[in-house]
């Protein structure tokens, strides 16, 4: 009896001894290191994003008053109504038409300042960073008062060369222009920094080669830079395109959607229906239809960047 | 093909002259090689040719054309870069064709040439992948590969070798002189590695400070070296330099090392040597496998001294061993039978048939 309790401590003692080890090993694996130190976050991501995330698709379901379960009845009623569709049309057009004269004007002034002289370029850097770094609700106030219909800077000096007045705000297309016009003036400079590092890290030589084997400077940019920065130029766009999608600030200051809701992009019409008129959960329908549209652009961009991290 | 021709020519940055007037003639067919010391001026040199640097002064023609204004797309050149240069995003064969391509050859020309550049270089099998899946001498071999469909006039290669493992580089170094052999393209390569510079080259030309100190075959830098400079970059290990003075010692010409040691001049060495003032400062240049052991029959010219080794370096077929003298540290090659030890006492020979004797104010091989 004796020996059989012994021999039962000791068959204890060994599982103890194996599960120390385990652990210990399982303590000693850079993965598990790697996973223990990054907690914190992924729990204040969990917090802050998956929570709210899941809240919303949680309140979309429900009615008016949040007391009942509609299931996709908010969905089904936001397709129904035109001004939706209008939403979804603007939104469309502002990020896409944002995003690519961002990175237009962003890589065309990437480059200018690439082949500025290395003494000078800090400073040029410096100032054209200024419009990313003011808070966009400050900046829009400023822009507001250029557009202003009454003492509208750029009318006054159009008014100089006999063109305007232009109604900046006020007319359907012109409100349309001026709120792309203050995101792309806001935007480009993030883009241009993107660009700038891109362009700092393709290899002298390749243009030197591209210059010995005939390349002109448009062949030059079309054969060597753009390739050489597709992966940054995709994902800069990306990241673009859901910051612009998702804008807010701007059109709110700017416009407040109007006039009769021309300008509004999803965040501001959620904002809108949702705060405004005080319904929550069709305000989260509206904010949710983003998800499917970005998933899909985001799956398309990122595969073609995993493609072709390969090359280089 | 063309020669080269680089009638003085400057270039400067600012307040720094790196190429100081340099006159060189390259004939065609020839494969040249600027080989100096980093900062020499030699890939200075090359991206001048090649366009890629405007130039402060002077004149460089190719093929009788002067091209100081000619931008490098149309100077009928092709050049293999040190990083190699390969297009990350093309294949193989469109890294290859790009320059053919942006020409508007007709595609069969295109593939024709490809194909025969690829076969020349053994690397057909590679045409479609990218240079991120080639080894380091499958992108050279690209990159010669992009050169050689051109048909340039001109070959420029800037250090294509420095950045390969040492055998592979002994292998590609034999692949562009067969490469070469076929082509029969005139050639300017730089590099810094002698080695490479000796072993490629129909003529070498040794620059420093922005200057050409010579220009001469591999052999005639090695045996017949214009400055101190030349002396000791070619060759390695590179050659000794003693301090020493000329005395007459009963009607004959010696040469004193050290208080202990002075040999008699070979006839040769005398006669050439006699002239120069018993007082000027000069310096003795012998090459390490000019001292070697000593044999009990010294042939005549080789003379023989007694030293303590201080550290020995078995090679195989030879051991290389290093003395003081009058504190200045010399290297000799000794047979590796020769019983060289650490710190062991040995009787070495001398070779004064082919020393050199040098100005120590000047550096001038006299």
């Amino acid at each position: 009896m004796a020996d059989v309790a012994f021999e039962q401590s000791r068959i204890a003692s060994a599982g103890g001894v194996r599960r120390r080890t385990s652990l210990h090993n399982a303590l000693k694996r850079k993965s598990t290191m790697a996973f223990l130190m990054t907690l914190p976050l992924i729990l204040l991501i969990l917090l802050l994003v998956v929570y709210p995330a899941f809240y919303a698709v949680h309140l979309a379901t429900l009615n008016k008053s949040m007391a009942r379960f509609v299931g996709f009845g908010n969905f089904e009623f936001l397709f129904k109504r035109e001004t939706f569709w209008l939403v979804v049309k603007q939104s469309c057009i502002f990020a896409i038409s944002a995003v690519f004269f961002k990175a237009l004007i962003g890589f065309i002034v990437a480059h200018f300042v690439h082949n500025v002289p290395a003494k000078g370029q800090r400073k040029w850097r410096g100032m054209l960073l200024v419009p990313w770094v003011i808070p966009p609700a400050m900046s829009t106030l400023a822009w507001l008062w250029l557009f202003d219909p009454s003492y509208s800077a750029f009318n006054y000096t159009l008014s100089a060369f006999g063109i305007g007045p232009i109604p900046w705000t006020g007319d359907a297309g012109w409100a349309r222009f001026s709120v792309i016009l203050v995101n792309i003036w806001y935007g480009a400079p993030f883009f241009m920094i993107m660009y700038l590092a891109a362009l700092k890290s393709v290899p002298e030589q390749l243009y030197e080669a591209a210059a010995i084997d005939g390349a002109n400077w448009w062949q030059r940019i079309w054969y060597v830079t753009l390739p050489m920065m597709r992966n940054i130029i995709a994902i800069t766009a990306l990241f673009s395109l859901i910051v612009t999608f998702a804008n807010f600030d701007i059109v709110r200051i700017l416009t407040s959607g109007g006039p009769l809701d021309h300008t509004h992009i999803f965040a501001t019409w959620a904002f809108r229906v949702g705060i405004e008129g005080s319904d929550i959960p069709l305000g989260a329908s509206v904010s949710l239809f983003m998800v499917p549209i970005l998933a899909v652009a985001a799956i398309f961009i990122l595969r073609d960047v995993t493609k072709r991290g390969n090359e280089a | 093909m063309a020669d080269v021709t680089l009638r003085k020519v400057i270039k400067r940055y600012d307040d720094v002259e790196a190429v100081r007037g340099i006159d060189l003639d390259i004939s065609d067919h020839e494969f040249i090689v600027l080989v100096g010391p980093s900062g020499c001026g030699k890939s200075t040199t090359l991206r001048m040719i090649a366009g890629l640097e405007d130039i402060t002064d002077g004149d460089i023609m190719i093929g009788g054309d002067v091209v100081n204004d000619v931008p490098p797309k149309d100077r009928d050149i092709a050049m293999v870069f040190q990083n190699y240069a390969l297009y990350p995003h093309m294949t193989v064969a469109e890294n290859m064709s790009f320059g053919l391509r942006l020409k508007h050859y007709p595609k069969a020309e295109i593939k024709a040439r490809v194909t025969e550049a690829a076969r020349l270089l053994d690397i057909t099998d590679l045409i479609d992948r990218k240079p991120k899946q080639l080894s380091g001498g499958q992108r050279q071999r690209v990159a010669m590969g992009r050169a050689i469909v051109r048909n340039p006039k001109v070959f420029l290669f800037d250090e294509p070798l420095s950045n390969l493992d040492a055998k592979l580089r002994v292998q590609m170094r034999i692949e562009i002189k067969k490469v070469h052999q076929k082509v029969r393209t005139t050639t300017v390569y730089v590099t810094h590695d002698q080695v490479e510079a000796m072993t490629l080259a129909d003529r070498v030309v040794v620059m420093n400070h922005g200057r050409i100190e010579q220009i001469g075959t591999p052999n005639e830098l090695y045996h017949k070296p214009a400055t101190r400079f030349v002396a000791g970059f070619i060759g390695s290990p590179a050659m000794n330099f003693l301090p020493c003075r000329l005395e007459e010692v009963g009607g004959k010409l010696n040469l004193r090392l050290t208080d202990r040691i002075a040999f008699p001049l070979p006839p040769a060495r005398a006669a050439r040597y006699n002239a120069l003032p018993r007082s000027e400062l000069l310096q003795l240049g012998i090459r390490p496998e000019h001292i070697t052991e000593s044999h009990g029959h010294l042939e005549p010219g080789v003379e023989s001294f007694d030293t303590v080794l201080d550290v020995t370096e078995p090679m195989g077929m030879e051991t290389l061993v290093y003395f003081g003298l009058d504190g200045v540290a010399v290297c000799g090659r000794v047979n590796p039978n020769a019983g060289a030890q650490d710190g062991a006492p040995m009787r070495l020979a001398m070779d004064l048939n082919n020393m050199h004797l040098l100005n120590e104010t000047t550096g001038v091989v006299l």
